[in-house]
């Protein structure tokens, strides 16, 4: 996606300024209540075509999911799970894709100025045209999103619509699902959609219903109502408790100013040596030493 | 100026020496390169290769180049490097040396116990680099590590470029520190009253080999 006027930002990779914040805006959030998706894969189709992307006819391998796995075209995936819980079969479908972290680890590793911004209201989106293709994002994302193009080394993801977004309009997914499986409105609003969601599978024994909106990242933009929420990792592997991982946190956290810091103190350290301790020069006296060594060896 | 041509002695060979600068201009073109991608503050750095996505393209190509060329110098002077009791002695007094006392060092021999730390630094810091750069290499060889493998690589590849650039600020330090020095490098000889300030039991040997 490019830049949008439109929206102000609260976060810029790699800028240590604050960037343009002017406006207050509200936080949208995308809900995607699993219990009531059919798997009809109208979201993928939807997300190809407001995109204008296109991607490979694959092969199948005995699964639904199709593609198997996310692509620099397929920014959403439907992914199947079929599983016994507590002694009953289900067969689980969650939408997967870019979660709009609170606290992103694509942008928090991203080394380009501007190449992944977060708006003011939640979106994390990537700025290809700033995008260095480095692919620090893949490291930094704790939910294995983002996919560096084979084509021309950028990396691409969900961009939550959010040139739809900008203009008033839902994300192309949530416009087209024939179930309203997926909402989408302020952040508060889906919260309490959420909520009454969840009493409703509650009542209908699924004691263990509830909202994923993970605190590990600082919450996220895309929440999915599970019927199974003490056990996210079912649905195809979605992680309990996401974190940018330590590491990251490390190479992008305290590192940076310190090491730097030791980088300009070294110099600054040779430079006063220098200034108070002055050349080092050879001598006359060494140089006839020399000479003298030189010439007892002769003799 | 006449030079006292009797007293001086051949430090580098000129194949050591064209060596040594190939070696040092790919390290001070990686350092800058790097350096525009760890920190936001040098970004503007990335300018000098073109742009960041140059930058991130040539960057590992240059540290290909860079290996290759430290394997050259490791070769020419690891047994040089290798490590004695003198220089445990050495580095004990290593306060005078910094005081520029230099009477009360222990004689060194071609190179003293801080060249050879530095020697043995950048060796491992060059291994250090060279795979966790690789482990990061993900236009080329990114299918080749897990997301993992490669938010470890990427630590140890800022620490240890970190360090090694520090390491080169104290061997460049060093160089225009000690005068005299960096002619050896340039033109590959030393004056004897050099080597018998710094490295006096080396010019010892030499004088002795001399015909």
């Amino acid at each position: 996606m490019s830049n949008l006027q439109s929206l102000d930002l609260r976060r810029r990779s790699a800028t240590t300024t604050q960037p343009p914040s002017q406006r207050e805006s509200i936080e949208v959030a995308k809900l995607i209540d699993v219990s009531r998706c059919i798997g009809c894969k109208a979201c993928q189709a939807a997300c190809l075509e407001w995109n204008d992307l296109r991607e490979e006819v694959g092969v199948t391998v005995g699964v639904y999911d199709n593609p198997h796995d996310l692509t620099e075209n397929t920014w959403t995936l439907m992914r199947f799970t079929e599983i016994d819980v507590d002694g009953r079969f289900e067969w689980l479908i969650r939408k997967d894709g870019c979660m709009h972290c609170a606290d992103p680890g694509c942008l928090k590793a991203c080394p380009a100025p501007g190449a992944i911004v977060q708006y003011k209201n939640g979106i994390v989106d990537f700025v290809s045209e700033n995008c260095i293709g480095c692919g620090y994002c893949v490291k930094g994302c704790p939910f294995n999103i983002p996919r560096i193009s084979a084509k021309d080394q950028k990396a691409y993801k969900c961009t939550l619509c959010s040139d739809r977004v900008a203009v008033g309009q839902a994300p192309a997914c949530a416009k087209v699902c024939p179930t309203q499986a997926i909402s989408f409105g302020t952040k508060t609003d889906m919260i309490a959609w959420a909520d009454k969601r969840i009493a409703d599978l509650r009542e209908r024994g699924y004691k263990n219903a509830g909202l994923y909106n993970p605190a590990g990242v600082g919450g996220t933009h895309v929440m999915y109502v599970l019927k199974h929420a003490d056990k996210p990792e079912i649905y195809a592997s979605l992680p309990k408790d996401p974190k940018i991982s330590p590491l990251v946190e490390l190479w992008k956290g305290v590192t940076k100013p310190i090491l730097l810091a030791g980088v300009g103190l070294a110099a600054l350290a040779g430079f006063f040596h220098y200034v108070t301790h002055g050349p080092n020069e050879v001598q006359r006296a060494d140089e006839e030493a020399a000479e003298r060594a030189r010439r007892d060896r002769a003799a | 100026m006449a030079e006292q041509q009797d007293n001086i002695l051949d430090r580098y060979t000129p194949g050591a020496r064209v060596n040594h600068w190939i070696n040092a201009m790919l390290m001070i073109c990686l350092a800058l390169s790097g350096m525009s991608l760890f920190h936001p503050s040098l970004f503007f750095l990335s300018d000098l290769f073109g742009g960041g996505v140059w930058t991130r393209i040539i960057h590992p190509w240059m540290g290909v180049l860079a290996i290759l060329s430290f394997l050259g110098l490791f070769i020419r002077f690891w047994r040089f490097n290798l490590w004695t009791a003198d220089d445990t002695a050495w580095i004990k007094s290593v306060r005078h040396v910094v005081a520029g006392d230099e009477a009360k060092v222990p004689e060194a021999g071609k190179y003293n116990a801080g060249q050879k730390l530095v020697f043995w630094l950048m060796s491992m810091l060059t291994i250090l680099l060279l795979m966790s750069g690789l482990a990061m290499w993900d236009s080329q060889l990114g299918h080749l590590t897990s997301i993992e493998q490669k938010r470890l690589a990427a630590v140890v590849h800022a620490l240890s470029a970190v360090v090694l650039i520090a390491v080169v600020i104290v061997h460049i330090y060093a160089a225009i520190w000690i005068r005299g020095t960096i002619r050896g490098m340039t033109r590959g000889s030393v004056t004897g009253g050099w080597a018998w300030r710094h490295h006096r039991k080396w010019l010892r040997e030499e004088v002795g080999k001399a015909k």
